[in-house]
């Protein structure tokens, strides 16, 4: 909440401070995968991971309490919920808290920041980690004043007992061990007694973002800093064939020319310099073998028609019941960009033999034990420490930029390096959000009921991350360069291509069938709500069509096939706020449309209500009036999670009624942001209103990807009703509609 | 060697006079609020005032602004002492990422002094040149309402 919170993370971040406080934390990170399970029941969250007390929360003597996250910010306010759960259980103040996040040297190895778990993973770990200390500070405090420790109370960081006598924490400190296991029978609070969790508590970053602080890896400046500029080939499988750089090393400011292989870069003392410089490097470049790119506007064909595996991950009943009514569809999604707005950045600074990176990619542990593979280091030599970017919204360019650095950084020995990527590396590169396609079909008995469903999907795989060192660009690009990882399906019950492949709804006969295509003629990886956004586009859109079948209002026929007791509770709620009508009579070119999702069918709950027009003159779909509701479990920060969802909701918007990576037989050519056109603020929805269900005591269950897929069949499904036509192949742009409705 | 006024302050900076205002803003001046974003004035983040009217500092350079003043986010106020736009959006919690915001705020300020009394399409309209990823457009858009309210009391109150 405060400037030293931040400041004082990159001042840990960045400074020879580290060096002492490494080595500690090289203990406290003790009980990892290979370290023997704790005795006793699963422990909640990644406690089950890394059981001791001080992997995540430490006191210190003068009061203050450190955070140790191994979740980073990516911008959906993580830090300030995680603040909170720590805050609520350990009964002192946020203002108390300074939090670390995802640093190889410092915090606990969680992985990536994805798919909707951070809450459910660090936040369930801090709030137990904390309710712990805070009980064996209680114990203390008891035995010290000779008193019974139920009888004390703790707030704000001191211990009161009935008779007024006070014990701070911080005096508490001394032979206190905290690198202990979490005893997760302590148990956390109970709602009802909050003074934080689930109480209004503004965002901590906000501040220092709204005043100039210094806030991203791209507001790095660290003594002696260069600037550096890579030069990407001109296509997929292009070979730097021969460069003259004499003339770009005479140019002002010019430091050193990079090259490795195919991997060329140019760093300067200043950043236009290097620009300059990219551009000079740019012209001398002579590349070859180009591979070829297959047709755009076959694209689903070609995939489909390339050797996949198929899994049969829901088998139920006897499928193939004729009902009395059936329907067939197929529906489609083109590659999407992440777009994120600030082209990645990251600074790197090889010394001695070590190398620490500062990266906003999702994943620090992962990310050093790729970079550590590219230089052939030990890992315990590289550092990794996130630091925050621009928004990602799953697997951009962040990872590759922070290889682009390492690089650099290796042949400029002691000094810092910051490297940005230009907006069309950014756009051209980035492994997108993979093309996909499913079939369903499905039967309605004469009561209206689903009878039979069939489903199947292809997909590439949603998960190119490195781990190795060829998932990185340069990886690719270096002259001993690595292979891509073979890309891997991610399983179920998430899922990766097949994620929300499964219904949620009742059916006595079902079959799920998810096809896996491991070739891939388009970089790509993973992007928020990965195959989410397809799968839940294409079932809920079949879910109104079949109502329709079926003579149903849509939110009623969900309703009827809804046992989950949370889901219908959503269902309902946005209904009511949105005040849906059965056959509601619009104005001829509008429509309202309806969808639910509960994300991986395991996290949260959420449904879309939205009125959208249709202008038949230029195709363009305008949304209207949005109404959502969303139950992601005990609600630790309602705003946050409302923040999410509308946000959730005004993305899909865009991906789903403009967005297309496109690409000629040689090359992406979408590059820029107006050859990938988004959603600008005259084409935003006229209000969007977003409902928390909160659910006291309940497990979180994370918030981040649960809008994405609702909004988009929601669309879809207010554009039939606005026009009479059934839209299946995403995106709904302005072309599409005007050819679909025959003006 | 040029010369520049930023936030008030005249600056001598040792840079090409072609180079854009943006690098030596953030390089130079040490100033964070703009950024990169595209480098083509097509997406706003860089956006800063010049004597009044939003440019795109990327593309702006350095030698057309001899005698002007330029206007960046950390001219505005500061964490301590924010002025009426950025406590809007603090108030509104008018961010995610928050990469995009100061390129928002710089914007809305043009606004505002321009068309304190605009409607809800012409706010709309003058945003259109900023893009946010995050979607967090319909905050923003309720954080211009509430700033433009604001600075109408204040300068209906002065006025008085």
């Amino acid at each position: 909440m405060n400037a030293p919170h931040s400041r004082r993370t990159f001042i840990a971040g960045t400074g020879a401070l580290v060096v002492s406080f490494s080595l500690n934390r090289a203990f406290a990170q003790e009980g990892g995968a290979a370290a023997p399970k704790p005795p006793g029941p699963k422990l909640p969250g990644d406690l089950s991971k890394f059981p001791k007390m001080d992997s995540w929360i430490k006191l210190e003597a003068d009061g203050r309490v450190t955070v140790f996250a191994g979740k980073a910010e990516l911008g959906t306010g993580i830090k300030t919920a995680f603040t909170q759960c720590a805050a609520e259980e350990l009964d002192v103040a946020s203002s108390a808290i300074t939090m670390i996040t995802a640093d190889t040297a410092l915090t606990t190895d969680e992985g990536y920041t994805a798919g909707s778990h951070s809450m459910q993973d660090c936040g369930t770990a801090i709030r137990f980690a904390a309710a712990d200390l805070r009980a064996i500070l209680l114990e203390l405090a008891a035995t010290r004043l000779s008193l019974d420790a139920a009888s004390l109370k703790s707030a704000d960081g001191t211990i009161t007992a009935a008779d007024g006598r006070t014990v701070k924490y911080g005096e508490l400190v001394e032979g206190l061990d905290q690198h202990r296991d979490v005893r997760a029978e302590t148990g956390i609070k109970k709602s009802g007694t909050f003074a934080v969790i689930g109480k209004p508590m503004n965002r901590v970053d906000i501040p220092g973002k709204l005043t100039g602080g210094e806030s991203y890896v791209q507001d790095m400046r660290p003594e002696g800093l260069l600037h550096a500029r890579v030069v990407r080939p001109p296509a997929y499988g292009a070979k730097l064939a021969g460069i003259d750089t004499a003339a770009v090393e005479k140019l002002p400011g010019v430091v050193k020319v990079v090259r490795d292989g195919s991997f060329l870069a140019v760093v300067a003392e200043r950043e236009d310099q290097a620009i300059l410089a990219m551009h000079v490097l740019e012209d001398a470049a002579r590349w070859n073998d180009t591979t070829a790119l297959p047709k755009q506007s076959d694209i689903q064909s070609y995939l489909r028609a390339l050797p996949s595996s198929a899994t049969t991950i829901l088998d139920r009943g006897t499928i193939g019941q004729p009902g009395v009514k059936a329907l067939r569809a197929t529906y489609s999604r083109p590659y999407k960009s992440h777009g994120s707005i600030g082209p990645s950045c990251a600074v790197a600074l090889f010394d001695g033999g070590n190398l620490t990176v500062w990266s906003h990619g999702q994943g620090m542990f992962p990310l050093r034990s790729a970079l550590s593979k590219l230089l052939s280091l030990a890992p315990e030599q590289v550092r990794c420490i996130h630091t925050q970017g621009s928004g990602c919204y799953g697997h951009n360019g962040a990872d590759d930029s922070a290889a682009d650095a390492a690089l650099i950084a290796r042949a400029l020995p002691g000094r810092p390096i910051r490297v940005q990527l230009m907006r069309e590396q950014e756009h051209g590169w980035e492994p997108f959000g993979p093309a996909m396609s499913a079939q369903a079909s499905a039967a309605v008995d004469d009561s209206g009921k689903l009878i039979d469903w069939q489903y199947e999907v292809w997909s590439n795989t949603h998960n190119m991350r490195p781990g190795g060192a060829g998932n990185l660009l340069a990886g690719q690009l270096i002259e001993a360069a690595f292979k891509p990882d073979d890309p891997k399906p991610i399983p179920q019950p998430e899922g990766g291509g097949d994620r929300n492949s499964i219904p949620l709804y009742a059916l006595p006969n079902a079959r799920v069938i998810s096809r896996f295509i491991p070739q891939m003629p388009i970089r790509i990886s993973a992007l928020r709500g990965l195959g989410a956004y397809l799968n839940v586009f294409a079932i809920e859109s079949f879910m109104d069509e079949m109502a329709d079948l079926a003579g149903t209002d849509p939110v009623e026929f969900r309703l009827k096939h809804l046992e989950d007791a949370r889901a219908r509770d959503v269902v309902t709620k946005a209904a009511t706020e949105f005040g849906w009508q059965p056959n509601a009579k619009l104005p001829r070119g509008r429509g309202q449309g309806f969808a639910f999702a509960r994300y991986k069918n395991l996290g949260a709950y959420c449904a879309v209500a939205m009125d959208v027009s249709v202008d038949r003159q230029t195709g363009i779909v305008k949304i209207g009036r949005v109404v959502a509701a969303v139950d992601s479990g005990e609600a630790v920060n309602h705003d946050g999670i409302r923040n999410q969802i509308e946000g959730a909701i005004v993305q899909s918007a865009s991906w789903t009624t403009l967005e297309e990576v496109t690409f000629s037989d040689k090359e992406i050519t979408s590059r820029d942001w107006s050859s990938y056109p988004i959603l600008r603020f005259p084409d935003m929805p006229d209000s969007v209103d977003v409902h928390v269900i909160d659910r006291p005591d309940q497990p979180f269950l994370g918030t981040g990807e649960a809008g994405q897929g609702p909004t988009a069949a929601a669309i879809a499904n207010a554009v039939q009703r606005a026009t009479g036509v059934r839209m299946r192949d995403l995106p709904l742009n302005p072309a599409r509609v005007k050819a679909a409705i025959g003006v | 060697m040029a010369t520049i006024t930023v936030n008030g302050k005249q600056v001598k900076v040792d840079a090409a006079p072609s180079t854009p205002l943006l690098y030596v803003l953030r390089n130079d001046l040490k100033l964070n609020g703009a950024k990169f974003g595209c480098g083509l004035g097509q997406c706003g983040a860089c956006t800063v005032l010049v004597d009044k009217e939003p440019v795109y500092s990327c593309l702006t350079p350095i030698s057309v602004l001899e005698g002007r003043q330029v206007t960046t986010i950390e001219g505005l106020g500061t964490r301590e002492d924010p002025g009426p736009v950025q406590r809007a959006f603090i108030a509104e919690q008018a961010a995610q990422c928050g990469y995009c915001i100061p390129g928002m705020v710089m914007r809305t300020q043009a606004l505002i002094e321009h068309k304190p009394h605009a409607s809800e399409s012409e706010i709309r309209d003058y945003m259109a040149p900023n893009l946010c990823r995050c979607g967090t457009q319909i905050r923003i858009l309720r954080a211009i309402r509430r700033a433009m309210n604001e600075m109408r009391t204040a300068s209906a109150e002065i006025a008085r």
